[in-house]
């Protein structure tokens, strides 16, 4: 069944991180994948490749630009002195995400997976704190996420496509976190749990499995990981 | 931290790593012999030289060590330039703020902790380290009063945070050849954009001109946004809005994302070369790169 001792490896480390909400479709059983409508029956990250990692950018990149879409059509009251930078900066960033999903989209092509439905009911978006949290925490998330699958990829022009966008995301991180509380712009204590580590002055990376889970919470679809 | 955890997440780039570990044994035991009784500040150096000991400074890689050579020159210049500015006895200006002194301690700290960590991945291979007195922060006079105006220090930071985050990017292709490395490469490059962006925001804080914490377009549509002619350079090829040929500008029929938009979204790489030509202006002649 497990044509390759690596892939069964890669399988197995997986299953035993007990990430929940996703699902999980052993390496051999690849050849199912592709058959069906992804947003029927899920979208596959095939991580056998580039594709799968560019497909897995795009999905978070998909997330973020609903997340940030939702915020810009629920008019969210900021508040305080600079009440109308937030709003404005909140606008530059949706449209930062966007170019981005919309990039992922035209580079992946007919090898992009679908649309993702999400799940935002976690989120309070009449309310300025429940926003910029979780901001914050998609915004740390996806520079984990860029800096765990940047040494997945094969090709260097596709590393340093991910590394134009991942710096840009950090910055986004360090400024939503000075709005939550000033000075936490690169807090790295407080992201241990995503990797980071403080002493050596390192930001944040997760390995796939681990972002998914994460932000599983926020993703009706189903996403099927292979290959990892 | 969890050396573990650390271990497994290289093992997933590297699956060699444990084959790379396993001769060297020894190494390994007395590390975690020695891994209780040290301090956690100590621990990055700690960490690079077993991986130094793991990897052997004669199977980094060809390329990997100068890269790491010319990463560690520019995060030389970074610690020293904040180093001085909270330490200089011939620094003037005064902190608007105790939250503004600490972020610059913040930053240096994490510019200290990336030299540290450099170093111990080099072991003898790293390059001779750069001391305060080889720098010149005040670039032969075109930022004279870079330790006696705070806006000035804070426009030269702007550039040196910003030139970090190319830097990295440019190198990043040339590290594949050592997963790890480039892990820990990546990391350091977005901390160096979390630096750049909260750099951005004190400008905008201590003036009336508004500088996003994103690398825009400039006021007249030039590359650099930072209002400083003199650091041209440092921006030269920011305002790129084609993107493995798709054009972002509108990309999708999003009528929103504008030239500046498309530029916001996406931090470009800058050559070894220029950035070498940048970093000269902030060293001492026979000192430079």
């Amino acid at each position: 069944m497990f044509d390759k001792a690596v892939g069964r490896r890669s399988f197995l480390q997986y299953a035993g991180a007990g990430a929940a909400g996703i699902a999980l479709v052993a390496a051999g059983c690849s050849k199912d994948r592709g058959y069906d409508n992804p947003t029927m029956n899920g979208a596959t990250l095939d991580f056998k490749d580039d594709t799968g990692v560019l497909n897995y950018a795009y999905a978070l990149e998909q997330l973020e630009a609903a997340f940030y879409i939702q915020v810009a059509n629920s008019n969210t009251q900021f508040t305080g002195t600079n009440a109308a930078a937030k709003k404005a900066y909140f606008q530059d960033i949706q449209f930062h995400e966007i170019a981005h999903r919309e990039f992922f989209k035209a580079a992946l092509s007919t090898s992009a997976i679908g649309s993702l439905e999400v799940d935002f009911s976690s989120i309070d978006f009449s309310s300025e704190a429940s926003v910029l949290a979780t901001a914050m925490a998609f915004e740390d998330l996806g520079v984990a996420a860029y800096n765990g699958a940047g040494p997945r990829l094969k090709n260097g022009t596709f590393l340093l496509l991910a590394g134009k966008i991942v710096s840009v995301e950090a910055r986004h991180a360090a400024y939503v976190r000075d709005m939550v509380s000033n000075g936490s712009f690169a807090d790295l204590n407080s992201l241990t749990s995503l990797g980071a580590n403080n002493s050596g002055g390192l930001d944040a990376a997760l390995t796939p499995d681990k972002v998914l889970a994460v932000a599983s919470k926020y993703i009706k679809t189903k996403i099927n990981v292979i290959n990892l | 931290m969890n050396i573990v955890n650390i271990l497994e997440e290289i093992e997933k780039v590297d699956g060699e790593v444990y084959e790379r570990l396993n001769p060297r044994r020894a190494a390994m035991k007395s590390f975690f012999n020695i891994g209780k009784k040290i301090s956690l500040a100590a621990m990055p150096l700690a960490l690079g030289s077993m991986f130094q000991k793991a990897y052997g400074q004669s199977s980094l890689p060809s390329g990997v060590a100068d890269v790491l050579n010319f990463a560690l020159a520019l995060e030389y210049l970074e610690y020293h330039f904040y180093n001085h500015a909270l330490l200089g006895t011939d620094v003037t200006f005064t902190y608007p703020t105790a939250a503004a002194k600490t972020a610059i301690t913040t930053i240096r700290d994490h510019e200290k902790a990336h030299v540290d960590l450099l170093v111990g991945a080099l072991g003898s291979s790293a390059r001779t380290p750069i001391a305060y007195a080889d720098t010149d922060f005040r670039a032969g006079g075109t930022f004279a009063n870079v330790y006696t105006d705070y806006n000035t220090f804070l426009a030269v930071a702007q550039g040196f945070e910003d030139t970090g985050v190319r830097a990295y990017k440019g190198q990043a292709a040339n590290l594949m050849a050592a997963p790890g490395v480039l892990q820990t490469a990546l990391q350091i490059h977005s901390v160096e954009a979390r630096h750049a962006s909260h750099i951005r925001q004190m400008r905008t804080a201590a003036g009336s001109t508004v500088y996003k914490p994103w690398v825009s377009l400039g006021a007249s549509g030039q590359a650099n946004d930072s209002g400083v002619a003199a650091v041209d350079a440092v921006y030269a090829g920011e305002d790129l809005t084609v993107q493995a040929g798709a054009n972002i500008v509108g990309i999708g029929g999003f009528s929103g994302i504008t030239k500046a938009a498309a530029v916001e979204s996406f931090d470009e790489p800058l050559d070894k070369a220029s950035v070498v030509t940048i970093a000269n202006l902030f060293l001492q002649p026979g000192k430079r790169l």
